[in-house]
């Protein structure tokens, strides 16, 4: 008799699994996300890629290369069960929570699979010298656990709306700006050769950022769900 | 004993008014027809019964043998069979009834999915993507994850939509078997499908 834990956990994986499959099969966010961070790297690589740009000026421009591919294909997750009307059935068969954490860790594994792409086509075309990869990896990893929590959630609030675009950029804005700004700082901080001690201030802002907001939205999740 | 009730139920989609104070109280086993004409309200009726759209004013309350039932358990007492409710396309027919099975702690084995496919008619068909199937074939789907899930509340909205003879034939048995033990409420507006029905539920003037 599997535990109630195990039994929760098996229906996340189902959610995760079904993700990938249906991904893969439609290409509804991998593309529109890969496709923006490859054709805005290519035109900075073109323009600025020339100049000797500081190390805050690259950290900002991966951030934001990083963040726009993300709203991009991120929020896809629950735009696409309204748009095909998968979500009633969906919510018939599964706790918000369930649906929720299995969409979290499939959009987390789309922003890792752009990020593989995308940071070392950073590197090439924009001849970043990075002093400490421990650091670049830890606010790499904690950046974007924040970005997928508060951009899932925003994500599911937007398919609720009939103006879903303008909606994302407008809510994500003031919501994941101090994400960014940090992340852009802890970024600097690994392209300057700082330690981890060194950025501890900015480790601790972002784990902290992404529990509040990770908790924040499974006990949102569920009101704006059954909406 | 399962009972489920309707006390002062009512719906309003801004100005405008669906219905309102509506009572009814059902005990398994039994069968139920929702009928009216277009617009009165029944989809929603049966949206509003299983938690998908919550009333205006009133509650949906359910019961079994006398204890209530929460709110956040209810979801695998209903199955619900609806033309707008749409199962996902990228996937099989066998995926889907997997992927349901897993969240709807139904029995999950190879041969209990293909067993619920065979009695549906869809056998040699399971593989294929849904975005293949016709929209009978699509029906007949929704109707084996109904089979699949057992839960003890089937609703169907427009029960013989897009189906053939064949597929009405697979229907009326399946109307039949869950009736002798659970909950049936059909929404239609076909007279000859009431036939199924112990009760009848009229919605709209």
């Amino acid at each position: 008799m599997p535990s109630k834990f195990s039994n929760w956990v098996t229906k996340i994986t189902a959610v995760f699994k079904k993700e990938i499959k249906s991904e893969f099969r439609t290409r509804y966010a991998l593309n529109s996300i890969l496709m923006f961070a490859v054709v805005t790297l290519t035109t900075l690589s073109f323009t600025v890629g020339q100049f000797a740009l500081t190390n805050p000026v690259k950290s900002a421009l991966l951030w934001v290369i990083l963040f726009f591919s993300a709203m991009s294909g991120l929020a896809q997750v629950f735009i696409k069960e309204e748009e095909r009307r998968t979500a009633s059935i969906l919510k018939l068969s599964a706790l918000p929570n369930v649906i929720f954490l299995g969409k979290f860790f499939f959009n987390l594994v789309l922003l890792f699979m752009l990020e593989i792409v995308t940071i070392p086509l950073f590197l090439i075309l924009l001849s970043l010298q990075v002093e400490s990869w421990l650091l670049l990896l830890v606010i790499l990893l904690l950046g974007s656990l924040g970005l997928t929590s508060a951009t899932t959630i925003i994500g599911a609030i937007v398919s609720k709306t009939n103006v879903k675009g303008t909606l994302l950029t407008v809510l994500s804005f003031p919501i994941l700006l101090p994400l960014l700004v940090i992340s852009i700082q802890g970024t600097k901080l690994a392209l300057d050769g700082s330690h981890l001690a060194g950025a501890g201030s900015e480790i601790i802002f972002l784990l902290s950022y992404t529990i509040v907001m990770l908790t924040a939205s499974i006990l949102f999740f569920e009101t704006v769900w059954m909406e | 004993m399962l009972s489920l009730e309707l006390e002062g139920i009512g719906k309003w989609f801004g100005e405008r008014k669906v219905f309102e104070n509506l009572n009814l109280k059902l005990e398994n086993p039994t069968c139920l027809a929702v009928i009216g004409p277009n617009g009165s309200g029944k989809t929603t009726l049966l949206r509003i019964i299983c938690g998908l759209i919550r009333p205006s004013q009133g509650k949906v309350s359910l019961k079994l043998d006398n204890q209530v039932v929460k709110k956040e358990a209810q979801g695998p007492f209903f199955s619900l069979v609806a033309p707008d409710l749409q199962l996902y396309d990228e996937l099989t027919a066998f995926e889907n009834l997997k992927f349901f099975s897993q969240l709807r702690d139904a029995v999950y084995s190879k041969d209990n999915l293909m067993q619920k496919i065979e009695q549906v008619g869809l056998k040699k068909r399971e593989d294929d993507l849904v975005s293949s199937y016709s929209a009978g074939m699509k029906q007949r789907l929704k109707y084996a994850l109904a089979l699949l899930s057992s839960s003890k509340i089937l609703l169907l909205d427009e029960p013989s939509s897009n189906l053939d003879e064949e597929g009405i034939l697979v229907m009326e048995q399946i109307i039949q078997q869950h009736q002798e033990v659970g909950i049936v409420i059909l929404a239609t507006n076909d007279l000859k499908e009431t036939q199924y029905a112990q009760q009848i539920f009229k919605l709209g003037n």
